[in-house]
């Protein structure tokens, strides 16, 4: 009898989470959670202005206290070559200030204690004399005439610019221009914004000084590249360091980058020789760890009567706080922001980036982005709703005429990207249907004559998903391709490893469930281990939505390894030559006779027990993935909203979201990161923002400030699908954890702007924060740049 | 969360409670809901020296309406209790409408009415609700019981005129003189957010004529604001739309709203101008309704 796949938690079924099971228990292992003996506690001292010379450092009072165990600065690590240390890319960052403080919140003094009140105590015991330097909050700022240098540290940095950097075909862009009928212009600022995990960052360094082992429990998303990393910088060999990333509170990018706390702690625990334990309170993580978006994006679009396009501009003006410190391939200095325009057949594009300091905290590609690509689809779903209102065209229409054909692919993106696949035209028909667009226009023209307020926005987009392939993408030169390590147990039970690592993803589920799709063995009798580098293979971790594309594929290659090694065991128990053997799911049998046959799980007895004469015992192997290509997933999203006129209050009426991200391994699975996409993206479009005043200071630096949303305001979504499969990918899906935040802010934006637009207004930057909005009506014109923060007194 | 250190104490009645604070001498911090003080400690905004647990008091633990048909409130009543009342939502519409609308579920299940109205945030809602309904703080010291009219009880921005050695028990709402009607509506980015503006409205009526108004405005001022001219307007009109549009328009030029991240100053008062008269017009409708 054939074995039925969503009965053994296959592809396709919806098998329950099997993680949730500890979780809603409260039987989560977080690193917090982690008490080794004798584990002492580091607290961190943080700078409380933004741009200052360090006088000196008084550190004699926290000493006094007792329970303190060690009082680090920036000058003891410099004794040690560890007060400053690499990034990600190609930039360096002060792990304790020596010099100077660049950003409000930087670390700059660390105490270790016998418990985490004491080292508190301690820090503000500690007293140090800063000589206040003038502040660059922008890069308006950075650029100006005789601005402060941040950087002063580096040689050959005469000025406060990160980067220059250039991608696209000029030439035939300007033709394009020359022969455009309207050229439609926008100019876009997306603001600072945090992933705020709910966990923040933290990490146990435990030092044996008698093995000369380094254990390091730390909340990452790529724990072998922090292995490499801690290998680099500490200089410590790398056979002898352990990262144990263990259950972890979210990441969504935020827990890429190597931050000064896990440097300190690990120097800390060589120093006193016992654990030391350090976990940032929430204010610490907004304050100084890996942000998203800040960035200014400026553009120009050349279209012909008939609504084709031509040609695009686009020019970025990205700010990076005071060190260039987020993780992105190296060939690119603002990620993947050319993947913009990939989804629409335009011939010609030109793309011009110029990256700043400032003082303030470093990152940049930080928050469900996939490097950048969030800024560049939000950029394209803006520039595109302009150009159709130039044109006079409907918004629908326009991106029909524009969208690539099923037909064309592989198609070559404007900026040189290969797509391969997709319905596009499609996933926009089943919004449209879905939302009832045609008789929405009708319902909205109605409402206006009683002056209600309504609009519809649209966002379509593809993204390059699944860092990399490793032609083209590396961090630090380290090629991003991913691996799964499989063990079938005698009794035809297994663990599976992989190089990922899960922080919410639900990793433990679905993997089983391409093992379960490969093998026939049920998801429920395959354990799934990530996050300690001394058991899993070698792998660049889990962001950029690239676990399933890369390490889910390895996840299949290594299943297929290990049926081919199973199929030699199945000829020899059922005494046929291998080619008469035919494979249906968790059995092979033999061709002439059905009957004949042999469970997988028999399979692995043999294995151990009656191997064929010759064959390795055991029933083992591992996989190394590097994909031929991104995946390139397709989102329609479709939101309806309503604008009190009186308020500026907006409501979204619906919320429809099409996505194709090929074959779906768990519906439900794929439907939570959806909906959690969603929420973000409405997030961001509504009401979140980090800014600084003019001192420097972060507003933004609690939750009372940065503003995550509730259930009670979350609209609610309507998700449907359609599947093109992957033409490349083992088992035919695409990368999906990204596609909602990246593609979903414009739909809510230009939902707002189609019901504002006839009274003048052609842009609101985010958020749409009700008091914009109403000014934006009022005064029927634009409102531009991060909400202003206002001083003036009552 | 890691504080300064501090001394607890859970006494379980009230006279313990005052010893308590006579003895913390000024350093004593009254712990009832938590949810501003605790916080305040986690940030080590506050640091006192000894906490006063009123949890295990359950006899400051009520809500209820005296024959006289004033509204008490004890220092132990949550919220939730407000918000959950069928008492309240039959009486007392002004704190009815405001009861969901403070902070967040979780909030609301913990935090006190009364400790809030002490903790005199000019971004709180109760203190509004509070002006707008003549309310009453009682306090109790080692020499006994005082009342204290909100308006006197709250001396600026989280300050009241309490004496260190003295507790809130109680907080008084007096009888409506006719039909008490009211309302409240607050602006906010998301829930548990502070207002960006909110307005309390309470309106009593006794043969289609206003006998008694209070309008107070939050977020829009160093404190609460009482917007006496505003309430004064209605008072005796039959909250025709020409009445309400004038006290709409006194209510808004009475705010001191200041520019910040949460709006400009010219919007949040004309938030509050919108509020009062939804809030008025609401109220004059469903009065016409059920008249």
């Amino acid at each position: 009898m054939t074995l039925d796949e969503i009965k053994i938690g296959g592809m396709g079924a919806s098998r329950r989470r099997v993680e949730d099971n500890r979780f809603i228990r409260g039987k989560g292992n977080y690193v917090d959670d982690v008490v080794l003996p004798g584990m002492l506690h580091m607290e961190i001292l943080r700078s409380p202005v933004a741009h200052a010379r360090i006088r000196s450092i008084d550190v004699s009072k926290a000493w006094e206290i007792p329970g303190v165990r060690l009082v680090l600065t920036g000058d003891m690590l410099a004794t040690r070559n560890l007060a400053w240390m690499p990034t990600l890319s190609y930039d360096t960052q002060a792990v304790l200030a020596t010099d100077k403080v660049r950003f409000q919140g930087q670390e700059v003094a660390a105490v270790i204690a016998d418990d985490p009140y004491i080292a508190k105590d301690a820090c503000e015991a500690i007293v140090v004399d800063y000589e206040v330097l003038p502040v660059i909050v922008n890069p308006d700022q950075a650029r100006a005439a005789g601005a402060a240098l941040i950087r002063d540290d580096k040689e050959n940095q005469p000025d406060n610019k990160v980067f220059d950097w250039e991608v696209g075909d000029r030439s035939a862009t300007d033709k394009a221009f020359a022969e455009a009928d309207v050229v439609s212009e926008v100019e876009l600022h997306y603001p600072r914004s945090h992933p705020s995990p709910l966990e923040p960052c933290g990490s146990i360094a435990d030092f044996d000084r008698s093995t000369g082992k380094l254990t390091v429990y730390m909340t990452t998303q790529a724990p072998h590249i922090i292995r490499a990393a801690v290998a680099l910088v500490a200089e410590l060999p790398e056979h002898m360091i352990r990262i144990i990333s263990p259950d972890l509170g979210g990441g969504f990018g935020n827990k890429v980058p190597v931050y000064p706390g896990y440097v300190v702690s690990i120097l800390a625990s060589i120093l006193t020789e016992r654990p030391v334990k350090w976990i940032e309170d929430k204010t610490g993580n907004l304050i100084s760890t890996g942000f998203g978006r800040d960035v200014y994006l400026k553009g120009q679009m050349a279209v012909r009567k008939d609504g084709r396009i031509l040609g695009v501009r686009m020019h970025t003006i990205s700010d990076h706080g005071a060190f260039f410190s987020d993780a992105q391939p190296s060939k690119f200095k603002i990620g993947l922001m050319h993947s913009a325009f990939s989804c629409y057949d335009i011939p010609a594009a030109h793309l011009t980036a110029e990256g700043w300091y400032t003082n303030k905290a470093p990152g940049g590609v930080a928050y469900r982005c996939s490097f950048r690509v969030t800024e560049a689809m939000f950029f394209q779903e803006r520039m595109v709703q302009a150009a159709a209102d130039d044109l006079g065209m409907d918004q629908a229409e326009f991106r029909r005429i524009n969208l690539v054909r099923d037909d064309d692919f592989p198609h070559r993106t404007p900026f040189g990207f290969l797509t391969d696949s997709g319905q596009y035209g499609k996933c926009l028909d089943v919004a449209l249907e879905a939302i009832g667009y045609e008789q929405f226009l009708k319902d909205q023209e109605e409402a206006r004559k009683k002056g209600r307020l309504l609009g519809v926005g649209i966002s379509t987009m593809t993204e390059p998903l699944g860092a990399g392939n490793s032609r083209e993408y590396d961090i630090l030169g380290i090629k991003m391709f991913d691996s799964a390590e499989l063990r079938v147990h005698m009794t035809g039970k297994a663990i599976l490893r992989t190089g990922a690592k899960t922080q919410g993803q639900g990793h433990e589920t679905t993997w089983a469930q391409i093992v379960a799709h490969e093998l026939g063995i049920p998801a429920d009798d395959i354990v799934v281990e990530e996050g300690d580098t001394d058991t899993a293979p070698f792998g660049m971790g889990t962001y950029a939505s690239r676990s399933t594309p890369v390490a889910g594929a390895a996840v299949a290659m290594v299943s297929r390894k290990i049926r081919a090694k199973a199929r030699k065991i199945a000829a020899h128990l059922l005494e046929v030559s291998e080619e008469d053997i035919e494979w249906e799911l968790g059995r092979f049998y033999v061709r002439s006779s059905p009957d004949r046959g042999v469970s997988i799980q028999e399979c692995a007895m043999a294995a151990y027990s009656n191997m064929p004469d010759g064959m390795e015992p055991g029933l083992e192997n591992v996989a190394y993935y590097d994909p031929p290509n991104l995946t390139w997933p397709f989102a329609a999203y479709v939101a309806t909203v309503e604008v009190d006129p009186e308020t500026g209050v907006w409501d979204v009426l619906r919320m429809v979201a099409v996505d194709d991200c090929g074959v779906r391994i768990n519906p439900m699975v794929v439907e939570g990161q959806i909906m959690g996409g969603l929420t973000e993206a409405y997030a961001m479009a509504s009401m979140q923002f980090i800014t600084f005043d003019a001192e420097g200071n972060c507003i933004g630096s609690n939750y009372m400030d940065y503003l995550l949303p509730t259930a009670w305001e979350t609209p609610g979504f309507e998700l449907h699908e359609v599947v093109t499969p992957c033409p490349h990918h083992p088992i035919g899906a695409k990368g999906i954890g990204e596609c909602a935040t990246v593609g979903g802010p414009a739909a809510f934006v230009n939902a707002v702007m189609n019901a504002v637009q006839h009274l003048g207004v052609r842009n609101i930057d985010m958020p749409l924060l009700p008091d914009r909005v109403h000014a934006a009506i009022n005064t029927r014109s634009d409102i531009s740049g991060a909400p202003p923060v206002r001083t003036d007194s009552p | 969360m890691y504080p300064s250190r501090f001394r607890y104490e859970a006494p379980s009645s009230v006279a313990e409670a005052i010893a308590l604070l006579e003895e913390g001498k000024g350093e004593a911090k009254i712990l009832a809901g938590g949810q501003s003080l605790v916080p305040m400690l986690k940030l080590r905004f506050a640091s006192p020296e000894l906490l006063v647990d009123i949890n295990n008091i359950a006899a400051l633990d009520y809500h209820h309406f005296s024959s006289d048909g004033a509204l008490h409130i004890g220092a132990l009543c949550r919220h939730e209790h407000l918000e959950k009342s069928s008492d309240i939502s039959s009486r007392q519409p002004t704190i009815a409408a405001a009861a969901p609308l403070v902070a967040d579920p979780i909030v609301r299940t913990r935090g006190t009415f009364v400790g809030s109205v002490c903790h005199a945030d000019p971004q709180g809602d109760w203190a509004a609700c509070m002006v707008a309904l003549d309310g009453r703080i009682v306090a109790q010291g080692p020499s006994g019981k005082r009342e204290i009219p909100v308006r006197s009880f709250v001396s600026g921005p989280f300050q009241n005129v309490l004496a260190y050695n003295e507790l809130a028990v109680e907080a008084v709402i007096p009888a409506p003189k006719g039909t008490a009607l009211g309302g409240y509506m607050k602006l906010e980015r998301r829930v548990g957010d502070f207002a960006t503006a909110a307005v309390a409205v309470a309106v009593d009526v006794d043969g289609g004529r206003v006998t008694r108004a209070g309008i107070a405005l939050t977020g829009v001022g160093g404190t609460t604001i009482d917007a006496a001219d505003a309430a004064a307007a209605l008072v005796g009109s039959s909250l025709d739309a020409e009445t309400i549009a004038r006290a709409a328009e006194l209510a808004a030029g009475v705010a001191q709203p200041r520019s910040d991240h949460r709006g400009s100053a010219s919007y949040k008062r004309h938030i509050i101008n919108t509020f009062t008269s939804r809030l008025l017009s609401g109220i004059a409708e469903s009065h016409e309704k059920a008249a």
